[in-house]
């Protein structure tokens, strides 16, 4: 059982930094997201632990083994491309045997394993098609049976989802993860969309601009969000970013202005620190809001401007002094467009955010 | 869920197309027919006016292509089309075989390993094909002579394999250039050493290309006259060149033996076109059809 050790990696392309110094643990049998918005180097990493790219400094390990010179066909990782990488001129038994030529094994260990995996996969019956003539569920399940027909070290997988119809996609990701399951390998999987890595990953490293802003559980990361950038990106409808002037201590909490409202907040109790006047950022998650019958210093006031109905929630877009909020409620409050609503924040659920950017905690 | 490739109908394109396709198919086609059936011809009924569209066949002219009686004489004398056509063959062959060995070997690498100023040696490869030919060809034929070439096999394979680079080259690095290097990428996480990949993953992917470079390359070379003319002796001659040497005869164009000679020229081409038809078809309108 091999972990992957990644310590202090950069990559440069000439004058671009691609990857900054990042350290990335991921221990055997547990799943990693790497999550962040196209160019934030989630990919390059992912290319340098299978080989395909050569850091520029820092180490590599799978297990013991410093690989940093070791090529790719060596390294015995294997990955799951977002575009599948299937071999188009070898039938979908071919594709999948394909890793086992290079083990040589008998060719009757290669058909029975590959029959093994045909049957995990359902793939029984496309085995003498080739890629060319598979539709796009299957080719993503070839390519993943192509990853686990041998013993790898590890497993990589790039955007494995994106390709996919939102209810492929919602199947595929419970067989994959059926699939990991079982495995007990150490597994970091690529993607921009934050709810396959909220539903996949035992742990999110959030990135941006080649540095990891966060690693925690999918809980933490969306509860305590570290940084503005992560907790605008983790999150739909988006989190409300509120700028606001921290004013001072009150009765049941801090004090803040924002905008032309003052309100009072439960807040972390390392916000007492910070001196009045700071220029703070509030986060509150759109499901955080609750609608009041009254105004008081616990309240903020808003215009409704639009209405947008979920299925099982709405989604109030409202409006004070020209900022946009995104407010959910249940479906069953009916609220009106152009209406008054006094917004009232669930206790606790309020992060500041400070002049940095970073959380203060 | 059609998996497999629908079968080609007529139908899907209207009669009325397909009867003007076929009609200008054959516009295009009169020129090859009528030399196919002047082939058959004797020679009155080749030089008739009006032409005569039905005659009685016969395989004289054919037999004259190989075979000489000299005028009064009796004894058949060896005419050398043999040679000339095993020339043509070979020539034209080992050196297409030569340029696309090559060419794959120099397309593969300009594609997928660039060195730096990649561009400027593709556009220094682009320009040997930007002057006229018969620009070199007094230099080359001095070289030849003094290489001691000129005559040889080995003098116009070796050119013929240069003038066929070029152009194979660019070609062939487009066909590279169309492939997924993604795909190269997991085959060399499966464990294949760099030749793998080539030989088992890229390889097999741009056959139709390889097929359509052939057939173009072996067009030119077979056709080629004017360095055949220049650097072939009476031992290497090719038929182009031993083709105009038997336009002038005794008693004018023999335009029954011309065509035999052309009818019998054309077939080594069609037959190769023919069976690369499928890849061929691919290879040109590469890059056009969805993967």
């Amino acid at each position: 059982m091999l972990d992957v050790r990644l310590s202090a990696v950069t990559k440069r392309f000439g004058i671009l930094t691609a990857v900054d110094q990042v350290d990335l643990q991921v221990e055997a049998g547990e799943v990693v997201c790497l999550l962040g918005p196209s160019g934030c180097g989630k990919t390059t990493t992912l290319r340098m632990i299978a080989g395909l790219e050569l850091p520029s400094a820092g180490d590599i390990h799978l297990g013991e083994q410093r690989v940093n010179d070791l090529a790719a066909r060596d390294r015995n990782v294997a990955m799951v491309f977002q575009f599948y990488a299937l071999y188009p001129s070898l039938t979908v038994a071919e594709n999948i045997a394909y890793p086992l030529y290079a083990e040589r094994l008998a060719q009757a260990d290669i058909e029975r394993r590959v029959r093994e995996v045909a049957a995990i996969l359902h793939l029984d019956e496309v085995l003498e098609r080739r890629p060319g003539q598979l539709a796009e569920g299957e080719k993503q399940r070839v390519a993943v049976g192509r990853a686990i027909v041998r013993d790898p070290s590890c497993f990589l997988f790039d955007e494995p989802l994106s390709r996919l119809d939102v209810q492929l996609r919602e199947t595929m990701r419970g067989q994959i993860k059926e699939v990991l399951s079982g495995l007990n390998k150490a597994t970091v999987i690529v993607t921009h969309d934050q709810l396959e890595a909220l539903t996949m990953a035992d742990r999110i490293a959030v990135m941006r601009n080649g540095v990891i802003e966060q690693i925690a559980s999918p809980h933490d990361i969306f509860a305590k969000p570290n940084s503005l950038f992560v907790a605008g990106f983790i999150g739909t409808p988006q989190m409300n970013l509120l700028p606001a002037t921290l004013l001072g201590v009150a009765a049941g909490g801090m004090r803040f202005r924002s905008g032309a409202q003052d309100i009072v907040l439960p807040v972390e109790p390392a916000v007492a620190d910070l001196p009045p006047g700071s220029e703070i950022t509030l986060g509150v998650r759109p499901r955080s809001f609750a609608l009041a019958s009254e105004p008081d210093d616990t309240t903020l006031s808003a215009t409704v401007d639009i209405v947008e109905p979920m299925g099982a929630e709405t989604l109030l877009h409202v409006r004070d002094d020209g900022r946009d909020l995104r407010v959910v409620v249940k479906r069953d409050q009916r609220v009106q467009v152009g209406e008054q609503v006094r917004l009232r924040l669930a206790a606790g659920r309020a992060h500041v955010f400070g002049p940095n950017e970073r959380l203060v905690q | 869920m059609s998996f497999w490739k629908s079968r080609r109908e007529i139908g899907k394109a209207g009669w009325g197309r397909t009867l003007f396709a076929g009609i200008v198919s054959l516009i295009y086609f009169f020129p090859v027919l009528w030399i196919i059936l002047t082939a058959f011809k004797t020679r009155p009924d080749a030089l008739a006016v009006p032409a005569k569209l039905f005659f009685t066949p016969t395989l004289d002219n054919f037999e004259r292509v190989f075979v000489r009686v000299a005028l009064g004489g009796t004894e058949a004398v060896d005419t050398g089309f043999g040679l000339f056509f095993f020339n043509s063959i070979f020539i034209a062959g080992v050196s297409v075989l030569a340029a696309l060995v090559i060419g794959i070997l120099a397309a593969y690498a300009f594609a997928r390993f660039p060195l730096r100023g990649n561009d400027t040696y593709l556009f220094i490869i682009l320009t040997t094909r930007m002057l006229p030919p018969i620009i070199v060809i007094i230099p080359i034929f001095l070289m030849f002579r003094v290489t001691g070439l000129s005559g040889s096999y080995l003098g116009i394979i070796l050119l013929y394999t240069a003038f066929n680079l070029p152009f194979s080259i660019w070609m062939l690095k487009s066909f590279f250039e169309e492939l997924s290097p993604e795909v190269e990428d997991a085959a060399r996480l499966d464990g294949s050493s760099e030749l793998k990949v080539f030989f088992k993953i890229c390889l097999p992917q741009i056959l139709p290309g390889i097929a359509a470079t052939l057939v173009f390359a072996l067009i030119l070379t077979w056709n080629e006259f004017l360095f055949a003319l220049m650097l072939t002796g009476t031992e290497t001659r090719t038929v182009p060149v031993a083709m105009a040497r038997a336009l002038g005869g005794e008693l004018g164009v023999d335009w029954g033996l011309l065509s035999a000679v052309e009818t019998l020229f054309i077939i080594p081409v069609v037959v190769v076109t023919f069976v690369l038809q499928n890849q061929l078809l691919r290879g040109v309108t590469f890059g056009t059809v969805k993967r």
